[in-house]
């Protein structure tokens, strides 16, 4: 089954002990200065945001059928059926087309290095895939972030939404988002106030482009048969024109073999 | 050996000074001490124009070879080479750029073994690397020519219409994609530019920027290696590129229309501006211009028009790939002069590559004109006994 994330900001208190916590364990270094950068790079994977006394998270949202992964010609990212998506840093070339197609802006790029990587929260996979829970929820104080199954959890967001209408605001961001991601944020507090876009499609990104990939197996043979037919009706009446003596006979090969 | 510096040969060896400068600090610093790239902004320059419109500008090959060889039109025959090897240049030098933009270039050949056959980018190397090499084997018989190796020379014919189709729907399919890479940002990329019509729009505009590239360098040729203008087919060429663009300016417009963009045409912006610089140069004065009889029969008519697709084309694909992103992204991205330095030295290499070309490889297939060329060349006196 798929595991998730379940973010509730009203829980949280802004302790940052998950990004310390998230650093650490991607042997990241983590101090006071980075504790006070406010977004996502290369060396700070999940950042809590701070507005008045409101706190957001941003990290990877590990979609359901991520863009990152879709678009990777290489397929150094990967959607794992246990939920995180992996970057395996041994196949990527750096062409960057992930950064470009992430809705959220999460993958960072090691952009002073010369043999440069692509960075991002893979939801603590090698974590995950053992059967425990990621470095943040692990740590975290107040159950703010919390590990289990997707599905569990957004029966649970709902159910929290449900009782304390008025604690929320109504929507459960990572639901339907691009068709869905493995972690779900909610909050009383509009979620594009943190950045998060209001404008994504409910469709998984990846369809927009399927759609026009599908078609190419198809298109070989025909473009090749139609190409190839039209080339011998060309050639065939050019033929018969000349049989017919409205052509001149002319040898090609005897105009050729003249030396430039 | 008597080397004369002219205003060409130094502008060239500035261009490769500093190129060489840049690729020094981009190979031995990384990309973000040679470029303005960022983590908001990750693709430029080196993708927006290198890449995106390498390609198109090359895309004369194709739809040249596919009108000679498979529509069987012989009289375009005389510019057929011109064009292949200008297509092939092209090529290479994309690649050339590519090796710049990615991050691990030496990974290059990556997608050979691991494949994700979702991806479009997946898909355009595909096609790029088997499409350069067609080209390779095009232009091959120029070289065997050359040193008189006459029996690969009828192998490589044998092959012509195998090649020609293959190369036919490679480009369709590559020049398409490069639309498509676009498809995955329907939220991202300005309502101006993001359209599921993209992969058509790219393939269009591939096909008349083709056509412009050939009348282009038609002109160009004739200016600076003496040879003969073939104004009846470059005249022939303009009334299909007045086709092509009338097609696309209807699928353009009536897209925004569908979409509900077209009222973005006129809320003004920096989005707005450049919308106009592509549509006015790209399709609207072409279109005007080559409506008249005079405009069209005229080298010079033709040379503008040509030139003005060109580059509003060219304007078309930095707008896909940067203009369009900009708002999403929160930021005007300029390249860095290093970013600029590279594809400057790029761009000067094609044309010297072509210049080679032409004085060492029989490319024009017929004599020079007799008549000396009107404007003073730097490469004439030594390419009019070229090839001999």
């Amino acid at each position: 089954m798929s595991k998730g994330l379940l973010y509730d900001a009203t829980l949280c208190i802004g302790c940052k002990q998950c990004e310390q916590a998230c650093a650490e364990h991607n042997k990241l270094p983590y101090d006071d200065a980075v504790a006070a950068e406010e977004q996502q790079s290369a060396h700070k994977y999940t950042v809590v945001l701070t507005k008045a006394d409101k706190f957001m998270r941003r990290l990877c949202m590990n979609c359901s059928d991520p863009a990152c992964a879709s678009v990777c010609p290489v397929a150094a990212l990967q959607k794992t059926a246990a939920g995180p998506v992996i970057y395996k840093e041994d196949r990527c070339m750096g062409c960057r087309y992930c950064m470009v197609a992430c809705p959220f802006g999460v993958p960072k790029y090691e952009w002073n290095k010369v043999l440069p990587r692509v960075q991002k929260c893979t939801m603590c996979s090698d974590k995950v895939l053992a059967g425990k829970p990621t470095s943040c929820a692990e740590i975290c104080p107040t159950g703010a972030t919390k590990f289990g199954e997707r599905s569990e959890l957004l029966a649970e967001a709902q159910q929290r939404l449900r009782d304390n209408p008025g604690n929320y605001v109504n929507h459960i961001y990572g639901q339907e988002e691009v068709g869905g991601t493995s972690v779900l944020l909610i909050s009383s507090v509009p979620f594009i106030e943190f950045g998060y876009r209001s404008n994504l499609s409910t469709d998984p990104l990846p369809l927009f482009t399927y759609r026009v990939l599908s078609r190419i197996p198809d298109f070989v043979p025909m473009g090749g048969i139609l190409l190839g037919g039209v080339w011998w009706i060309t050639h065939r009446r050019e033929e018969v024109a000349r049989a017919e003596g409205r052509l001149p006979k002319i040898e090609p090969a005897a105009k050729e073999k003249k030396k430039p | 050996m008597r080397f004369r510096l002219t205003f060409w040969k130094l502008t060239f060896l500035l261009l490769m000074a500093a190129g060489l400068y840049a690729t020094v600090v981009r190979f031995t610093q990384g990309l973000g001490a040679a470029t303005n790239l960022s983590d908001r902004f990750p693709w430029g320059l080196w993708i927006g124009f290198d890449v995106l419109c390498g390609v198109m500008l090359a895309a004369g090959g194709f739809t040249l070879t596919a009108t000679v060889h498979i529509f069987n039109i012989e009289r375009m025959k005389p510019i057929v080479r011109p064009t292949v090897l200008t297509a092939f240049l092209g090529y290479l030098l994309v690649c050339v750029a590519l090796m710049y933009d990615l991050g691990r270039p030496y990974r290059i050949w990556h997608p050979v073994i691991m494949r994700n056959p979702h991806s479009v980018m997946f898909e355009v190397a595909y096609c790029v690397m088997l499409y350069t090499t067609v080209l390779a084997l095009e232009f091959l018989p120029v070289v065997l020519e050359r040193f008189h190796l006459h029996r690969p020379l009828r192998w490589m014919r044998s092959v012509t219409i195998p090649l020609v189709i293959a190369g036919v729907i490679l480009s369709t399919l590559h020049q398409s994609s490069l639309g498509s890479l676009y498809l995955i940002m329907p939220n991202s990329l300005y309502p101006l530019w993001y359209s599921p019509l993209l992969p058509v729009f790219f393939f269009l505009s591939a096909i008349a920027v083709g056509l412009a590239m050939t009348i282009f360098e038609s002109s160009m040729s004739s200016k600076y290696f003496g040879q003969q203008l073939e104004l009846p087919i470059l005249r022939e060429l303009g009334r299909v590129l007045f086709v092509v663009l009338a097609i696309f300016a209807m699928l353009r417009f009536e897209d925004l229309l569908h979409r509900g963009a077209l009222p973005l045409t006129m809320k003004p912006g920096y989005e707005m501006g450049l919308f106009w610089v592509e549509v006015l140069l790209a399709i609207l004065l072409p279109l005007c211009l080559l409506a008249f009889k005079k405009v069209r029969n005229t080298p010079s008519g033709l040379y503008v028009a040509a030139v003005m697709v060109v580059l509003g084309f060219v304007t078309n694909r930095l707008n896909v790939s940067i203009t369009g992103l900009e708002q999403t992204a929160g930021m005007h991205y300029v390249p860095k002069w290093t970013e600029i330095a590279v594809t400057g030295a790029i761009i000067a290499a094609g044309f010297a590559l072509f210049g080679l070309a032409v004085k060492y490889l029989p490319i024009f297939q017929h004599a020079p004109a007799t008549e000396e060329p009107r404007m003073l060349p730097v490469k004439v006196p030594e390419l009019v006994h070229a090839g001999d």
